[in-house]
């Protein structure tokens, strides 16, 4: 193999798993050290660079970082990266005068977002410092998108969602509420904006058309619609049953919402199996803990009316099994009927994009879609960019946010007449931690703690009330002890080979046996005969350049590598260093690179 | 030293032997060596042997001296037994302890001043013995403990770190052992695993007393230019006159070989030592003409390693003492020591 090249910020990065799975790139590992240190209000901004919104994702988030862990592969269980980062934004002191602001003398260019969600926020909190004027409209009396709309208060308390986006509102961002835009011609032939930024998400509930729909349309509602009707208090109870069809996370939200409205009896229908359910672990755990019933293999069949009421619903009851092409089919078995009052309907969102007229430059493809550069976020038309769940369909909170991030970038470009594809690179800043001979700037000592189980409100009191936040996020002690099982995966091994004088002493130190010194070979056969196998192809192999004393070379296998230094702390030459990686993640308005990074 | 202590995380595909343990399960504690000593590589050599024989951990027993060496059992194995003993003695406390129970396995470990100077009569009356154990010299060319004085391994014309030469020629460990009779007698280097750990485990098989040689450079005191006694002096000058296989009993044998180049010697309990010449005039199953050989090979400035002399191991110290085959610690205290009226009618004989 060639040696490896350590300067190309993205070899490193990689191995930082959980920034590396964060759409935004949250700067992980270094944002627990703080927490560890106290540092809360640090931590918080830390995290704020990235994701614009931690106390909201510190509850909310789809958590891609978790399942990316290096603790999955050492033992079960992720860091509790996500709950981590609600402790720094609940122990954060005041940030106001840490916050980015306006400056006072604007640049004179105006960009319109249409949709308050993360995704235009997040565009906003990039361009209002930048001198940008920028003006939201927004078909609903609040901001905030689907966050605010649909995610209950149970799990979102208004409280910290209001805060959150009240940061970025109150820089000065023009946000006109209870106005939908309904021509995008009429937008942009009002020539008033330099660019357009549509965050509208993807609104539309999916339907189920079987029969007895229309029949019992007073007692059906469509997921996403209803959660809105609750958060905005037109609706306020239901009938004792209910069933909620579909086994996704708005599936989830609907079926804990239903049992805090007075529902008795909630049953979740879903017409597979447990390993295909769409919702995260951690919410199907939390409804079943609130006493919310979940049945497989039932496939909806009809509503059934009697005299203008919804009676129940008839299901099929299925089994699946692999056809010879590989594809899940389904045979009936059976069927059942089941009593009901109330039915909620929560299968999925689809995009509707009615408001823009199909003559006007922006092409729309596959599903009848726009289409949307995958690196800059532009439409076929310049100057109108979309992202969030707008752009390729429903993501999440953090997704919408990174899309936020990358058009902000290509709509400063665009304004500045520089081409939206040129974009600066990541690049990184990597500094020795060594404090002195075997002392690092960060606790190396690996915990076998297990994760940190959530202190949750007491059941009667948090479904007696939907405002109640079911979790209660760690408290002091349990902080101290999750943030010591993070095994600073940014704290770099970085090898230097022309010092290394081949005593074996890192090799024999290693406690997961991840280096070897051995002849050179292909990736595949040096996989193969290093001291354990690296046989995780997601995780790279280093290679260092030929040794001084035998021309032999250095690999180390990223795989299970626990930072833990020892490597270092026993070799005599310091031919290994453990160095703090920091990416650097270009942001909207930076053009160059300060003097101690390393660019691609 | 490192502050910390290995952390308990393993790789899930990690191997593991007949017993169902892997390497870490024979670790001891975290070695407080400095950094890149060869004493913890030779220490993870017998790691490695221990586990590929499936040896039980606490039928060790791990004997030593005095000097950075000798501090080296601490490091492997935590559930053996142990005993540190007194500077160049650990020969004799081997010989007691294999007295008292022949069922143990014995390593000692040694280092050139340990066993060199204080304690080259002990090494000596080992060899004489025929104690059946495993013995480790770990050679670095200087006493390390106490700051990296020349020891009587130390070559002629070798330079001390603040350029001092040595002028006293070496006691050659090799040689002594071959001269005094030893069965099994190799050397090898602690920066070279794929031949130390197939000599470590035909020493620990060898049927009596094996001594080998391990050149293991003292990274702070003797690991500089001017040293012979360093890494990178010992890779240039390292000369393996014959290759060791060591075959456990369980698997079978897949390397093919050249006619004539091999030599295969069975170990009691089945398992053999494959020796595969490198230099065709040299025979290690013949003790003076291997001695002969190696001191040419010594005049040319080279240091030849490998498994250099092996035979039947012959009579041990338990032969010697004609012991009962049943170790004697387990022997109940009426049977070790009858009472005056048996010692009488013993002694009758002599009046
Ligand atoms: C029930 C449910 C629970 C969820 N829970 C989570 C969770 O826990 N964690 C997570 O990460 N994600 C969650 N999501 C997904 C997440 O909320 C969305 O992915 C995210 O909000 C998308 O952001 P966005 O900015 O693209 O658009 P949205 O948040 O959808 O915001 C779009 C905004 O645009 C407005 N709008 C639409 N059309 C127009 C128009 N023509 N003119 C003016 N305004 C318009 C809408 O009123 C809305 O305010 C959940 C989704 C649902 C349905
Ligand atoms: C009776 C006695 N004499 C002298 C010493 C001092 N002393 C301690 S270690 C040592 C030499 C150790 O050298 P070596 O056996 O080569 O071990 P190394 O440290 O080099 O591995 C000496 C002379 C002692 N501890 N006890
Ligand atoms: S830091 Fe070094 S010793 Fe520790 S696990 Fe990683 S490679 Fe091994
Ligand atoms: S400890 Fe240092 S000098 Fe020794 S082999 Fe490892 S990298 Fe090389
Ligand atoms: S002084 Fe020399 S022999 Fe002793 S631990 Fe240090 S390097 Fe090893
Ligand atoms: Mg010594």
């Amino acid at each position: 193999m060639q040696p490896t090249d350590t300067r190309d910020p993205q070899y490193y990065h990689k191995v930082v798993d959980c920034q590396w799975a964060c759409p935004a790139h949250t700067n992980v590992p270094e944002y627990i050290r703080l927490i560890a240190e106290g540092r809360y209000t640090e931590s918080y901004m830390l995290n704020r660079e990235s994701n614009v919104f931690p106390g909201i994702l510190g509850r909310t988030c789809d958590r891609p970082c978790e399942p990316a862990c290096r603790r999955v592969r050492v033992e079960d269980d992720p860091v509790a990266i996500c709950r981590l980062k609600r402790v720094a934004a609940d122990l954060r002191d005041d940030v106001q005068h840490l916050l980015p602001t306006a400056p006072p003398v604007k640049n004179g260019k105006k960009v319109a977002l249409v949709g308050s969600g993360p995704a235009s926020l997040t565009v906003a909190n990039d361009l209002v410092p930048l001198g940008y004027e920028c003006t939201i409209f927004e078909a609903l009396p609040k901001a905030g998108g689907l966050m605010r709309t649909n995610i209950p208060a149970f799990r979102l308390p208004v409280r910290v969602l209001e805060e959150e986006i009240d940061y970025v509102l109150d820089m000065g961002v023009d946000i006109r509420y209870d106005h939908r835009i309904d021509s995008m011609k009429e937008l942009l032939d009002s020539e008033e904006f330099d660019a357009v930024f549509v965050g509208t998400g993807a609104p539309k509930g999916k339907e189920l058309n079987i029969p007895g729909r229309a029949e019992a349309a007073d007692n059906i509602h469509i997921g996403i619609e209803w959660l809105e009707a609750i958060h905005f208090g037109h609706i306020d109870s239901v009938g004792e049953r209910v069933l909620v069809i579909g086994v996704g996370n708005t599936a989830m939200d609907c079926c804990r919402s239903a049992k805090r409205l007075g529902g008795k009896d909630i049953k979740v229908m879903a017409r597979k199996t447990r390993p295909y359910f769409k919702a995260s672990p951690w919410e199907l755990e939390d409804a079943e803990d609130e006493q919310v019933e979940i049945l497989v293999n039932h496939s909806p069949q009809a509503f059934v009316v009697e005299d203008g009421r919804l009676l129940g619903m008839i299901f099929d009851l299925v089994e699946w099994h692999e056809n010879e092409k590989g594809r899940l089919v389904s045979t009936k078995l059976d069927e059942t009927f089941i009593h009901c009052d109330d039915v909620v309907l929560a299968i999925g969102q689809d995009n509707a994009f009615p408001w823009i007229e199909r003559d006007i430059g922006i092409e729309f493809g596959e599903w009848d879609m726009p289409v949307v550069d995958r690196a800059t976020f532009m439409t076929t038309r310049e100057g109108v960019f979309v992202g969030g769940d707008a752009a390729w369909g429903p993501e999440n909170i953090i997704w919408a946010v990174e899309h936020g991030h990358q058009a902000a970038i290509s709509i400063h470009n665009h304004c500045n007449d520089i081409p939206v594809t040129d974009r600066l690179p990541y690049g990184m800043t990597l500094v020795s931690t060594k404090m002195g001979i075997h002392e690092w700037r960060y606790s190396n000592d690996y915990n076998p703690a297990n994760r940190t189980p959530m202190r949750y409100e007491e059941l009667e009191r948090r479904l007696a009330d939907i405002q109640v936040e079911a979790e209660l996020g760690y408290d002091i002690p349990q902080t101290a002890r999750e943030v010591e099982r993070c095994l600073n995966c940014d704290i770099q091994t970085d090898f230097t080979a022309k010092l290394c004088i081949e005593c074996d002493a890192c090799i024999d130190i290693c406690p997961v046996h991840c280096l070897t010194i051995t002849e050179n070979g292909t990736e595949e056969e040096l996989r193969d005969r290093l001291m354990a196998p690296a046989d995780n192809l997601e995780q790279a192999i280093f290679v260092s350049e030929d040794l001084p004393q035998t021309r032999r070379v250095m690999v180390k296998d990223e795989d299970v590598c626990v930072h833990c230094g020892l490597c270092a702390e026993r070799c005599p030459t310091a031919a290994w260093d453990m160095m703090q990686f920091d990416l650097i993640n270009p942001h909207a308005g930076q053009h160059t690179w300060s003097p101690a990074a390393t660019s691609a | 030293m490192s502050y910390i202590t290995k952390p308990v995380a393993r790789h899930k595909g990690d191997r593991t032997n007949g017993l169902g343990l892997t390497t870490r399960d024979y670790e001891g504690s975290m070695s407080t060596l400095c950094a890149g000593c060869g004493h913890d590589s030779v220490t993870a050599a017998l790691i490695q042997a221990f586990w590929e024989l499936d040896v039980e951990p606490h039928r060790v027993a791990k004997l030593s001296g005095i000097g950075c060496s000798s501090k080296t059992p601490t490091y492997f194995i935590k559930e053996a037994h142990g005993f540190n003993s007194v500077h160049g003695r650990m020969p004799s406390i081997a010989a007691g302890a294999n007295a008292a129970n022949r069922d143990l396995l014995y390593v000692g470990i040694s280092g050139d001043g340990d066993s060199l100077s204080i304690g080259l009569g002990q090494f000596c009356h080992a060899i004489r013995r025929n104690v059946n154990m495993l013995y480790v010299l770990e050679n670095n060319g200087v006493y390390g403990l106490t700051k990296g004085q020349f020891s009587a391994s130390a070559d002629i014309g070798s330079k001390s770190k603040k350029g001092e030469v040595n002028r006293q020629g070496p006691i050659d460990p090799v040689s002594v052992a071959l001269t005094l009779g030893a069965t099994f007698v190799a050397r090898s280097f602690s920066g070279d695993k794929q031949q130390l750990v197939p000599i470590l485990e035909a020493g620990l098989e060898h049927d009596g007393f094996a001594f080998v040689d391990v050149i293991s450079p003292c990274v702070t005191f003797n690991d500089h230019v001017g040293s012979t006694k360093s890494y990178a002096y010992t890779r240039t000058h390292m000369h393996e006159v014959v290759q060791t296989d060591f075959v456990p009993i369980r698997s079978e044998i897949r390397t093919e070989y050249a006619e004539g180049t091999v030599r295969e010697v069975k170990m009691h309990d089945g398992s053999s030592v494959r020796l595969r010449k490198v230099d065709d005039d040299y025979d290690p199953t013949d003790r003076h003409a291997a001695i002969e050989y190696l001191g040419s090979v010594a005049d040319q400035g080279e240091i030849a390693t490998g498994l250099l002399y092996l035979a039947e191991a012959g009579e041990d110290l338990h032969r010697f003492s004609a012991t009962v085959d049943q170790p004697l610690v387990s022997l109940g205290y009426e049977e070790l020591c009858p009472g005056s009226e048996v010692l009488r009618e013993v002694q009758k004989e002599w009046w």
